[in-house]
């Protein structure tokens, strides 16, 4: 692998050096993107922290605003809320991603085809499409599990979305529509690994479980971390599961579940637009830490190497 | 070596058919039962197997009720997600293809920076831009019009990211340098050499692209202040809280129910569904193109 990898990038490095030097064409190439990226990109962060400094008459507060937020009663629970949510998701999005991956990737090949495709199409529901399924899905009245639902003791609605059971109820939801986009693409990453590599060991007298643990895992590691990243992103921004849930809730949950919706909150209810940046920001933070680390422990971006 | 794991393989073969037969149920009974739930009644769907089929008669039903909400609101919304996604679209294409390409197989000042910023903005969290989002468009009076919520869509990092991986994993450079060496301007290399080559990653970036625009929710939901200017997801979300099913207070005599929110459901995915179907194996393929390279 190593060896595969460096010859890779030599070959690489040639290309580079045979680039033709074409300065002005290549900004023609990337001007429309540039001038999106910074109008929506770049200078609304700008803008987000300057505003998360500053007071509504244009003062600097230094970090006021985010003490102010910190102390808010809503901020502790939502951002908890968020943390329950990831660890439960992460940890199920992970180990079953991998394991019905390696899993498709290791018996009857043909079949794997149909049920990799059976996997992917909830994703056409993502959104508020699957949340409204699952609305409707888990209440035990017309619930095609009712019987399911019944056995845990839950037999109204409300009953099943508890504020205590949304941690694993939303992450149902985001399995059912993101597994399956995960599964073909570590499907993808398997298949990239030589047969070659997988009959020696099996030669070699590695079991299955062996291959796994360790060929197979490590070779794809880096699209893990990918997935890692993107889905820890994705879950620190819940707004749409907590907001319709909480819409059908008969106001047994807040309409302030996750830090996003409280800076929706601060934002549009209060008025607040220096305290909703200040919230933008903490969350904007979070998502780059968490993907600085994983990128950084793991070289997902190795390719670019010049 | 063989013989001797055969007698596990049997144990093998039936936990694999378990586990991926529990898997298929929890992946296809949702949508099985979404298909079935607008051909009944909402007392059907209650009383029946979950799992049986109403009459067509029920559809057309469920159809007129949920055309009768707002006089047709849910075809406007449907007009505006597609005006929102395809004109993001077009945008997004136009421009992220070509800076795909000139950060893959051009040099000039800046290139590495700008790759790094296309990296570090792809990994941030979009939604958490959203407010931000809204604050600047306000400070520029345009929140409210569908620019407001086309141009942030149109800005598609990933799709750069995508294409520059493409481009430089699988277009040599020395192809682009005998172009120029026969005369071709950058303009008639990227045209006639580059842009044919690039139908593959045109067609992911694509299918990306208006996947999630047609999907998303907070920043239209931020963004308009009109339910003439919804797309259909907030459309979707206005559908639920005026339905008495899960609201006692909206509207008594309100006949969204059931069949109608799984029929309005249904209805806001057949583009996303139509897509996927199609562009399935494109996807794998470029998928797998990106993951080989690795």
């Amino acid at each position: 692998m190593t060896t595969h990898l460096a010859t890779e990038r030599s070959g690489r490095r040639r290309g580079r050096s045979a680039r033709n030097p074409v300065g002005r064409a290549g900004y023609v190439f990337v001007s429309g993107y540039v001038l999106l990226l910074l109008a929506f990109g770049v200078l609304p962060t700008c803008y987000a922290v300057w505003l998360a400094l500053s007071n509504s008459r244009n003062q600097l507060v230094g970090l006021g605003n985010f003490t102010r937020t910190f102390t808010d009663y809503r901020f502790g629970p939502a951002f908890l809320h968020i943390g329950l949510y990831l660890v439960v998701w992460l940890a199920s999005l992970m180990i079953l991603v991998v394991l019905l991956s390696l899993m498709l990737h290791g018996r009857m090949r043909r079949a794997s085809t149909s049920l990799r495709f059976l996997f992917y199409l909830p994703g056409a529901l993502a959104g508020v499409a699957s949340v409204l399924l699952f609305l409707i899905l888990l209440d035990p009245a017309a619930s095609p599990v009712g019987w399911l639902l019944k056995s845990f003791g839950w037999n109204t609605l409300a009953q099943v979305n508890a504020p205590g059971h949304l941690p694993v109820l939303f992450t149902v939801i985001a399995f059912w529509t993101g597994a399956g986009g995960w599964i073909v693409v570590m499907y993808g990453a398997l298949n990239s690994i030589p047969d070659e590599i997988l009959e020696a060991a099996r030669i070699d007298g590695a079991s299955t479980l062996q291959i796994a643990l360790r060929i197979q895992i490590p070779m794809i590691t880096k699209w893990i971390a990918y997935m890692l990243i993107l889905a820890f992103a994705a879950g620190t921004q819940l707004f749409v599961e907590p907001q319709l849930v909480s819409l059908a809730s008969w106001g047994m949950i807040p309409d302030s579940w996750s830090p996003n919706q409280l800076s929706y909150q601060y934002a549009f209810q209060a008025g607040d637009f220096n305290g909703a940046a200040a919230l933008s920001v903490d969350l904007l933070i979070l998502g780059l830490a968490c993907a600085a680390l994983v990128v950084f422990r793991t070289g997902l971006f190795d390719r670019d190497e010049g | 070596m063989r013989r001797k794991r055969r007698p596990s393989s049997l144990a093998a073969r039936l936990a694999w058919l378990i586990v991926m037969g529990l898997s298929a149920l929890f992946f296809c009974v949702p949508v099985v039962w979404l298909l079935l739930a607008p051909t009944k009644t909402d007392g059907q769907i209650v009383r029946d197997n979950p799992f049986s089929f109403g009459s067509p008669g029920a559809v057309a039903d469920a159809w007129h009720h949920l055309y009768a909400f707002q006089d047709g609101a849910i075809l406007t919304w449907l007009l505006n997600s597609a005006l929102y996604t395809f004109g993001a679209l077009a945008i997004t294409l136009v421009t992220s293809i070509p800076a795909g390409y000139a950060l893959a197989l051009t040099q000039f000042i800046g290139r590495r920076m700008l790759l790094t910023i296309t990296m570090l903005v792809m990994l941030m969290p979009t939604a958490a831009m959203v407010l931000p989002l809204y604050l600047g468009m306000n400070a520029v009076h345009l929140d409210g019009t569908i620019w407001s919520v086309i141009l942030p869509f149109s800005f598609f990092p990933f799709g750069v990211y995508l294409t520059y991986i493409y481009f430089s994993s699988n277009v040599p450079s020395d192809l682009l340098a005998a172009a120029r060496i026969d005369g071709c301007s950058e303009w008639q290399v990227f045209r006639l050499i580059a842009m044919p080559l690039a139908k593959p990653v045109i067609a992911l970036v694509g299918f990306f692209n208006f996947v999630g625009n047609w999907n998303n929710f907070f920043l239209p939901f931020v963004m308009l202040p009109d339910s003439s200017q919804y797309p259909a997801q907030v459309g979707l979300n206005n559908l639920l809280a005026a339905s008495p099913l899960f609201n006692t207070s909206s509207g008594t005599g309100n006949p969204i129910m059931r069949p109608e929110l799984a029929l309005a459901t249904l209805v806001t995915i057949v583009p996303v569904l139509i897509v996927f179907l199609f562009s399935q194996r494109a996807l794998v393929s470029g998928m797998l193109a990106g993951a080989t390279k690795e």
